[in-house]
């Protein structure tokens, strides 16, 4: 942490490189692997947008939400609505789906400006629950297509490229993924991630430091539903389906899952904690269907107790040890 | 005879930092004993220390056994009553229940009714306002109400921070005046914080001055106020 | 007028539901200043238990008997192996922890029980008591259960030393130790007994919704509602608050919004209430130290 500066320059410039090398790897990846698995890397990518949406609000801000769910349902009607009922290309729908998820973000902010720790969680955990519901009611059904939900069509590959649809979409959502994640690094190292950290810290000492809480909060909040809303319609577009009981409470609970399995405040924590919410349940649910959800709790649990930063910690800390010991031969 | 109290040794942190460095002393039975020192000497630290409220290391023996590692509340239970600092009332619950709460590790529930009616007629306001919310006292019947919750324990020992602290002072002397009537009467032990020295070595037998976390002098109170250390420090003249 | 009537009436029976389960809520807040996410799939799990003795033939009230005890045992070991250790940690790590303790109930009855829909009987005769026909008798039973229980806890707390102990550890528990109150073990007792009170809420409710381990999401959320209308620090305004949140959904659901919409009362109740007044119609307001 206390590097100088031309270490920490060389750093950055070592970190963005190592990024390209990750990008890079990632996007020759679905060359070597089925359909399937091309699929599900797809999914872990929309969920890694959503995570690193939601540790931004609760990782960094300290505001906890168990509602993110309701963000992703509405990016990924968003996109499903405009596909299916306006022919709106694929890609369009992501700006539209990331500025209907920061305004409705930016609106339940507001009021939720008010409330702090523990009814937060209370009334973001009742926007999880009560979400499905709204979604199947009558008078929305001609856009929601009510408890059936909505069909889409995977997008093909533009300019005749030699992909098919499963590859496409990945580099697609790796695209935009890695952009996402520029943006919020960005925002996370500066002025603004600085900010926020000492809002969820120090409350009062940033107040009186000028910091706006209320409107860093609320705008925290809508970036953060901007991030899963984005998230949701790639979420969509992968899974080529919406209904209402994609979205129940217990998503949301996956994405909190994400966030403390993978690394509170860590921005990589996003990727392992996409990566476990992918992966885990489909390995625990040979076992029984109610296995994966057994996993999910114990994680939760001995996460907190065992180890509070998550799997980036761990990767860090192991990454750390490796660096240090060529360091000691010199 | 062994002492009533004997802190051998005392240290005390608050998280990292340490506030008492190696505090020893004695008192004897039925004794009236002060810790005098300016703010942040550990005085309050050493009464919380005696009861382990903070993370302690070194001897506290209470009539010769042990208590340096107990619990808060078993130490309670030996018969240490510590009227703490903020006086620790409970706000939201009556006079009454207050002082049941007092002598709630007694558990000898045919003796608190009778204990209580003796409090009344220690402090008659109390009686007065007995279905009252405590929080709704003055400052000096709430420090009347934490002397005789203390009390309802009937203690061994008790453990007094600041009693002077922000009442009125005809009140201080009438509550002074009480302290000295309980310890003849009921033979308990006082060890006393006081920022009042003048009071407080009235009152006391002996004096324990504090100085950062060690105890500088030690003595007999009527010898102290001679002190000229003492005297100049803490009584102004 | 004789539907209304009939609305009221069946809005105060599941309220009488609500009611217990904010009960159950506004003790583990009294005793610890949290909110137990966990408390409806807790109470469910329970209610599976008492499902178990059922099935293997107990009769009703000693099923329900042990059910409670059982409960409360499972309160005073989760704080003990779960809470207790995680100490006076950030708001976030506890309601990770509760979260975690949601899904584990959850699960393990999907997992044990499997996730098929169970009917749960009622102790009380199936034709409707006193010739009324707006109200079934097991709602009517329900709502005495709920009366008794709070009597009952009123008494505890009000008028033996445990019970004064317990309030008093709660709202000041330095002072608490100081008078040689085991603060750990009231604590452990206080979840408990929100185990115990979560449990008979679930036995009530599962006649009327039928058993299955997603049956208290809905019910925890109204809760919750109830807890914070009545104010989450007071007893009594849960149980007023309860009654008044099923009437109102009831009402709501069968004159304004109909009742696909019922979640999304409890969620704007919820909001709503945190956002104007939190402390509640019944509670206190306190006021934050800097």
């Amino acid at each position: 942490m206390a590097a100088l500066p031309t270490d920490s320059a060389t750093a950055r410039r070592n970190q963005w490189l190592g990024l390209a090398l990750v990008v890079l790897l990632a996007a020759v990846l679905p060359f070597f692997l089925s359909n399937y698995r091309v699929f599900q890397l797809t999914l872990v990518l929309a969920y890694a947008i959503v995570l690193l949406g939601l540790n931004m609000l609760t990782g960094y801000n300290g505001q906890i939400s168990l509602g993110h769910g309701a963000f992703y349902a509405i990016g990924a009607y968003t996109a499903a609505i405009l596909m299916d009922k306006f022919g709106v290309p694929y890609w369009l729908t992501l700006p539209a789906a990331a500025a209907v998820c920061l305004v409705a973000g930016f609106l339940f902010g507001l009021p939720a400006l008010r409330l702090e720790g523990l009814y937060l969680a209370l009334a973001t955990f009742a926007l999880g629950v009560a979400l499905p519901q709204l979604l199947k009611y009558k008078h929305f059904e001609h856009w929601t297509g009510g408890v059936q939900g909505i069909v889409i069509i995977k997008p093909d590959a533009p300019f005749g490229l030699p992909v098919n649809a499963d590859q496409w979409l990945y580099l697609f959502t790796l695209g935009v993924a890695a952009l996402m994640f520029i943006l919020g690094v960005n925002l996370l190292r500066g002025r603004i991630g600085r900010a926020l950290v000492a809002i969820r810290d120090q409350p009062i000492a940033a107040e009186a430091m000028g910091v706006d809480i209320s409107l860093y909060k609320a705008l925290t909040f809508g970036v953060s539903a901007m991030y899963t809303g984005v998230g949701g319609a790639l979420g969509a577009i992968a899974v080529q389906f919406v209904a209402p009981d994609s979205f129940t409470i217990f998503l949301s609970i996956a994405f909190l899952v994400g966030i403390v399995v993978g690394g509170l405040a860590s921005v990589s924590g996003a990727i392992y904690g996409a990566l476990f919410i992918q992966f885990v349940p489909n390995i625990a649910d040979q076992i029984s269907k109610a296995a994966p959800w057994a996993i999910y709790g114990v994680f939760l649990i001995a996460c907190m107790f065992l180890m509070p930063g998550g799997i980036a910690q761990v990767v860090g800390g192991a990454w750390q040890r490796l660096r240090r010991k060529p360091g000691k031969s010199v | 005879m062994s002492a009533l109290l004997e802190a051998g040794q005392l240290e005390a942190w608050y998280g990292a930092t340490q506030v008492l460095h190696g505090v020893s002393f004695s008192m004897a039975p039925g004794s009236i004993a002060t810790l005098l020192g300016a703010n942040g000497a550990g005085k309050t630290t050493t009464l919380r220390a005696l009861c382990g409220m903070v993370r302690t290391r070194g001897a506290v023996r209470l009539d010769g056994q042990s208590i340096a590692a107990m619990a808060t509340e078993d130490i309670v239970r030996l018969g240490v009553a510590h009227v703490p600092d903020g006086r620790g009332t409970f706000l939201d619950l009556t006079t009454e229940e207050n002082l049941r709460l007092g002598g709630y590790a007694r558990g000898n529930r045919r003796e608190l009714a009778g204990d209580i009616e003796r409090m009344y007629g220690y402090f008659p306001r109390l009686k007065e306002r007995r279905a009252q919310q405590a929080g709704t006292l003055s400052g000096g019947e709430q420090q009347m109400l934490a002397i005789a919750r203390a009390l309802m324990l009937r203690p061994r020992l008790l453990l007094l921070d600041e009693p002077s602290f922000g009442l009125a002072p005809l009140l201080v002397a009438a509550i002074f005046d009480i302290l000295r009537t309980i310890n003849a009467r009921e033979k308990v032990g006082i060890l006393l914080v006081e920022q009042n020295a003048a009071l407080a070595l009235e009152l006391a037998d002996q004096v324990f001055l504090l100085e950062t976390g060690r105890i500088v002098i030690a003595g007999a109170a009527a010898t102290m106020r001679d002190n000229d250390a003492v005297r100049r420090s803490y009584l102004g003249y | 007028m004789d539907a209304f009537i009939a609305q009221v009436l069946s809005g105060l029976v599941t309220g009488g539901i609500y009611a217990s389960v904010a009960l159950a809520l506004v003790m583990i807040y009294q005793a610890t200043h949290l909110v137990n996410f966990a408390q409806g799939e807790l109470a469910m799990f329970c209610t599976y238990l008492a499902w178990t003795m059922l099935d293997a033939g107990f009769p009703y009230w000693a099923a329900f008997a042990a059910t409670i005890a059982l409960a409360f045992v499972c309160g005073v070991v989760i704080e003990r192996v779960v809470i207790r250790p995680i100490g006076e940690s950030s708001v976030l790590a506890v309601v990770v922890v509760f979260i975690g303790l949601l899904v584990i109930f959850n699960s393990l009855a999907g997992w044990i029980f499997t996730y098929t829909v169970k009917p749960f009987p009622s102790p009380f005769p199936a034709e409707p008591l006193f010739g009324n026909h707006y109200v079934s008798s097991h709602g009517i039973g329900a709502i005495g259960v709920t009366l008794v229980v709070l009597a009952l806890l009123y008494a505890f707390f009000r008028f033996t030393s445990l019970g004064l102990a317990m309030r008093a550890a709660a709202q000041n528990p330095v002072s608490a130790r100081l008078v040689g109150i085991r603060v750990g073990w009231t604590r452990a007792l206080g979840w408990g007994l929100a185990a115990a009170v979560g449990s008979i809420a679930g036995m009530m409710v599962a006649p009327t919704v039928y058993l299955d381990p997603n049956m208290m999401a809905g019910i925890l959320l109204y809760a919750f509602a109830a807890a914070l209308v009545g104010g989450i620090d007071n007893p009594w305004g849960a149980v007023a608050g309860g009654f008044l949140v099923g009437v109102l959904e009831n009402l709501l659901g069968a004159y304004v919004i109909g009742t696909e919409l019922k979640l999304t009362v409890a969620l704007v109740l919820i909001v709503g209430v945190l956002v104007i007044r939190p402390s509640g119609l019944f509670g206190r307001v306190t006021v934050k130290r800097v």
